[in-house]
């Protein structure tokens, strides 16, 4: 049983699961995938069970990927979209966990702007947590569906070579990565200029590169990170358009790569920031929009073996 | 001034000086048209090749053209001070074939247009070759990043706000960071501008009494520790411009005997004078770092003797008669020194605190090497830059004879000793001293 499989009652992040558990979610995800794909795409696995919804910083992927997953699976689900400005963060998100706490619900999705405030919170409530992107530290979902949309394009994680390229310092998708990718035995390069990496980041079994050239030679797998201008106090690249010359990807960099090598964004995209926008279009080599639907199916397999464990716990 | 460079031209009888290869040794020299084809101890000893010109050096030193990596230009903007075409006419007479200039203009060099303006200008007046720095922060303001790829890729050598320090710690961390990204230095004038501000010499007794408010020595060295520890952080390429005190000169050698990446250089002003050349409120002497005590300036010269400072720049920075002639609080900083570089750096030769090799080193292939100029050296396949001087000439400096429009020296009148006799740039000569 997946149940046996998969033994964590939240998913709050990838760091320190196995690579048995991350192939677990994979392969449920894959069935989920051709599930969507047919006419009858409903399941009543979540029928009667409750699915909140929770988000303190704005998303609209993300929400609706969980919200249509959550329904798919017969849940209800209930959409809760809160200002994390408003009042004094931590006695907000505690008093709020408290009370959804008591309405008996089984999986909360968590989605907030502080790195941390969902493991938190998932530490006052007897429901299942996901985590749908806390901070700069983890989106575990963002790269689940990564990994399924590349594993379901070469066949295989272990052996390929990956560059995340971008705003590292500000990325979780980047961090989940990371650990995901490294724990299935793929190579992981890192391409940003210094002032987008983080501090010993290198520790982290990435090798690390300042050049786009350099570090796109010969890889399999092109991650671009959204340039995170909103969550930058200061000034950390000169300018827009010096960032998308020596940074941007385009058809001119990506020839160093393999020839069949696969670009991916986690969206949403600066056109003409980091990626070329005809590249983001281009359905040989974008699998932009395909991250986009294994995003549907990854979040239908998570709610479903933490509901699955919750039963099994709680009976 | 020939405008095209001749064909073959023999240089003979000359003291070859070439700090790269540690030549020193009578010999000649061989250029063929912008470069230099051969060079040598025996050369010429079977007679010159047929149909080049002798060129008879009669003993003299012949050497790389200097490299001054520290000159304020002043065009665009302030071109009553001094040209792209004044300070080249200064440079060569100087012995300066190269030279690095600040971003300090009017606007400021922080944008490509700018940076190909003065290299377009400076290549069309045909003098001493330019090579431009630009701005570290858009606009010299200190806030933001100016676009230091983009830049680099343009011809900007490396990065800096001038004769402003970068202030700010985090902005210099990631000027730093940034710049590493593509293998760049930043130049930092290294003082701590809120101990500086309004400052108009060195703090001490003098100034005391003088009247006039000091800027204290730790203004250097408190930059300058903040720096090191941000250059250890980032690993970022840094160079401390114009040190003027003992402390800088100490926390300098500890970084490098640390590892980290870290350069600095000097001006005369700071082993040639001290504070005592402001008495009598002499504008002319009133600079950016203020003249130091008699113990830092000896530090200076111990640290150019040892190798802690790597190179010599003049610090030219002209100024007009009205910037000068004002009460010594109001007087602008900075003293013109294109034209003396080379005679008041041969006070350390003759002084006995350098050879002439490693004085010619210090204005030459060490800054070019820094800097990572083509230049510098008295090379087969170099171009043929080339200073021929008397070391030991005597003579008085008269500022009335600078070629540069501005004649704020602070040497004014000092005895020194090396006379520059030709200058040549890419096979040209550019300047030839009236016999």
């Amino acid at each position: 049983m997946t149940q046996a499989r998969f033994p964590h009652r939240h998913l709050l992040g990838i760091e320190g699961l196995g690579p048995e558990e991350i192939t677990t979610l994979l392969d449920l995800s894959d069935r989920y995938v051709e599930k969507n794909r047919s006419a009858d795409r409903k399941v009543n696995a979540l029928r009667g069970k409750t699915v909140i919804n929770l988000f303190f910083e704005n998303s609209t992927r993300t929400r609706t990927s969980f919200e249509l997953a959550g329904k798919r699976l017969g849940a209800d689900v209930i959409n809760m979209q809160v200002s994390a400005s408003s009042v004094a963060k931590g006695e907000t998100l505690i008093d709020t966990a408290m009370t959804l706490n008591a309405m008996h619900i089984e999986v909360l999705v968590v989605r907030h702007p502080d790195s941390g405030a969902v493991k938190l919170l998932s530490e006052k409530v007897n429901c299942a947590v996901v985590n749908a992107g806390d901070g700069a530290h983890e989106h575990p979902t963002q790269a689940l569906l990564d990994a399924l949309t590349i594993r379901r394009r070469k066949g295989h994680l272990d052996g390929l070579t990956v560059a995340i390229c971008g705003d590292v310092l500000h990325s979780r998708v980047a961090r989940s990565n990371i650990h995901l990718l490294n724990t299935m035995g793929a190579r992981v390069r890192l391409v940003a200029p210094r002032t987008l990496l983080p501090s010993q980041v290198d520790r982290m079994g990435v090798e690390v590169y300042n050049d786009m050239i350099e570090g796109l030679k010969d890889v399999d797998i092109v991650m671009m990170l959204r340039l995170q201008n909103e969550r930058m106090r200061g000034n950390f690249i000169p300018s827009i358009r010096e960032y998308f010359h020596f940074f941007g990807l385009d058809y001119d960099k990506l020839k160093v790569a393999k020839p069949d090598a696969l670009i991916m964004h986690p969206g949403p995209m600066n056109r003409g920031v980091e990626l070329d926008s005809d590249l983001a279009d281009d359905v040989e080599r974008s699998v932009i929009r395909e991250q986009v639907e294994m995003g549907v199916a990854v979040r239908m397999a998570c709610l479903q073996v933490l509901t699955e464990n919750l039963s099994g716990g709680a009976a | 001034m020939s405008v095209r460079a001749p064909g073959l031209v023999a240089y003979v009888n000359a003291r070859l000086l070439d700090p790269a290869s540690g030549l020193d040794a009578k010999g000649g020299l061989l250029t063929d048209g912008e470069k230099i084809v051969e060079v040598g101890a025996g050369l010429f000893s079977t007679g010159v090749p047929d149909g080049a010109e002798v060129i008879d050096c009669a003993g003299a030193c012949l050497a790389p053209g200097l490299v001054d990596m520290r000159v304020q230009l002043r065009e665009p903007g302030e071109e009553h001070k001094e040209s792209l075409r004044s300070a080249g006419e200064a440079a060569v007479a100087g012995g300066v074939t190269s030279m690095v200039c600040l971003p300090n203009t009017q606007p400021a060099i922080d944008d490509v247009a700018t940076v190909e303006f003065v290299a377009r200008r400076a290549r069309q007046i045909g003098l001493a070759k330019v090579y431009p720095y630009a701005a570290a922060t858009k606009g010299l303001a200190g806030a933001e990043m100016s676009e230091i790829g983009l830049l680099s890729k343009a011809g900007a050598l490396a990065f800096t706000d001038g004769t402003r320090a970068i202030r700010d710690a985090q902005v210099m961390r990631r000027a730093l960071a940034y710049a590493a990204t593509f293998g760049v230095l930043i130049v930092q004038h290294p003082e701590e501008p809120s101990l500086a501000g309004g400052g108009a010499m060195n703090e001490g007794e003098l100034s005391t009494r003088l009247g006039l408010a000091g800027i204290p020595a730790a203004a250097e060295a408190i930059m300058l520790e903040r720096d090191l520890r941000l250059v250890e952080l980032t690993g970022g390429r840094y160079h401390a411009a114009h040190v003027s005190t003992a402390e800088a000169v100490a926390l300098i050698r500890r970084a490098k005997d640390r590892g980290l990446p870290v350069t600095c250089d000097t001006a005369p002003p700071y082993f040639a004078l001290n504070e005592l050349a402001v008495s009598e409120y002499r504008t002319f002497a009133k600079l950016s770092p203020p003249l130091r005590s008699e113990s830092d300036r000896q530090a200076i010269v111990a640290g150019l003797r040892d190798g802690v400072i790597d190179t010599i720049a003049s610090d030219h920075a002209p100024q007009d008669q009205d910037s000068k002639r004002l009460p010594f609080a109001q007087a602008e900083t900075g003293g013109v020194g294109l034209e003396t570089l080379l005679p008041v750096t041969l006070e350390l030769y003759h002084n006995g605190h350098l050879t002439l090799l490693q004085a010619i080193g210090k204005l030459s292939f060490a800054p070019a090497r820094l800097l990572g100029l083509p230049a510098g050296q008295l090379q087969a396949g170099a171009a043929a830059d080339l200073l021929l001087f008397d070391p030991d000439h005597p003579w008085r400096i008269t500022p009335e004879d600078f070629r540069s429009k501005s004649k704020n020296s602070p040497f004014d009148g000092r005895p020194v000793q090396g006379r520059v006799l030709r200058t040549v740039v890419d096979g040209r000569t550019v300047f030839s001293a009236e016999v």
